[in-house]
């Protein structure tokens, strides 16, 4: 009669660190989070890109330029490939991408070079002041620096942030993290991890 | 100096000489925490504007998997603050777990040279790696080098 109830506590407590670790995010974990400053700039899908949009949704937010050669192109290669490790999940995680060279990224500019990686992506460009704005409220560091000749690069942060479906900054992800990694926090920030 | 006195000196010198290493290599190593803790302390910011110069977060940080690797920062002043790679406001955290061994730079407002470096060493696993990892983190101590952070639950 008591082996059932003891076979359940064995199995349950045998279980337990397996579901802690499952729900633990990978990236850097804020406490307490707080909510996300809105963006209100160009967005590349045609209208003003607020993150009250994407409510119920987990928003993957980072910030760099077209003409990034190095940081950005792997960011967002790594973060289609999440995309398409979620299966269904996919539609309940937005990527947006904030450039931090208005000078270039035009709206139009931005959404072909997103679409390259994954036409679910969105973009938000604007003036030096807006995106200058947008940056102080998030924390990111971009400088501009001259490259041979005519040419120049931005330094800056490379890492993303992960807002969660009721708009809170929840973590922070550094670059370098696998797409693996990006899936496991989605699913965790859905409530499905 | 006696011939006696002479010989247990060296017994004793000897016993050390082979003693000490063989502790560094062989005895299991404890940070006591994982957490590398960094705080910016209330009336950090008044101190600052007043113009003292308050350095908190070293240029180069140096963590260990599986001993202490684990980056935790924390604002308990009143005004929101850059801390190392992020903006925290007051009274938050921020918790960086360190996963896999390399080195991680990023962008950092605070020091002069633009950029923060976290150093993740992997686990010293064998006898050698445990010597080498305290004789590193000896020098390092002494050369102030790298910083580990300051033990949980202690204000600077």
């Amino acid at each position: 009669m008591l082996r059932m109830p003891l076979l359940a506590c064995c199995l349950l407590f045998a279980l337990a660190p397996c579901a802690a670790s499952g729900s633990t995010l990978i990236a850097g974990v804020f406490d307490p989070p707080r909510a996300a400053p809105e963006l209100g700039l160009e967005g590349t899908h045609g209208r003003t890109l607020d993150l009250a949009e994407y409510r119920g949704k987990v928003v993957i937010l980072g910030f760099g330029f077209t003409s990034c050669s190095d940081v950005c192109p792997v960011t967002l290669a790594v973060l289609a490939q999440a995309r398409k490790q979620l299966g269904p999940l996919a539609d309940q995680v937005q990527v947006v991408y904030v450039t931090v060279d208005p000078a270039t990224d035009t709206a139009e500019r931005m959404r072909e070079y997103l679409a390259l990686f994954d036409p679910g992506f969105v973009g938000g460009t604007g003036s030096e002041e807006a995106l200058k704005a947008v940056r102080k409220e998030y924390g990111i560091v971009a400088n501009r620096q001259a490259k041979d000749g005519s040419d120049y690069t931005y330094a800056h942060s490379s890492y993303v942030f992960l807002i969660d479906p009721q708009g809170m900054v929840r973590a922070l992800m550094p670059y370098g993290h696998s797409a693996d990694d990006f899936a496991h926090d989605a699913r965790v920030l859905l409530g499905e991890g | 100096m006696n011939h006696t006195s002479a010989r247990r000196f060296g017994v004793i010198a000897c016993a050390l000489a082979l003693g000490m290493p063989a502790w560094a290599a062989l005895a299991p190593l404890d940070l006591g925490s994982r957490a590398a803790l960094f705080e910016i302390p209330h009336g950090t910011w008044a101190r600052r504007m007043a113009g003292d110069p308050v350095e908190i977060l070293p240029e180069r940080i140096r963590l260990t998997l599986g001993l202490q690797d684990l980056l935790e920062l924390r604002n308990l002043d009143e005004v929101p603050q850059m801390f190392g790679p992020t903006l925290m406001m007051p009274g938050q955290s921020f918790r960086l777990p360190f996963a896999k061994a390399g080195i991680y730079d990023f962008a950092c407002t605070a020091h002069a040279s633009g950029q923060m470096r976290i150093i993740v060493d992997p686990y010293p696993a064998t006898p050698w790696a445990r010597l080498a990892w305290r004789a590193r983190n000896g020098l390092d101590r002494l050369t102030g080098r790298a910083t580990r952070g300051i033990p949980q639950g202690v204000n600077e």
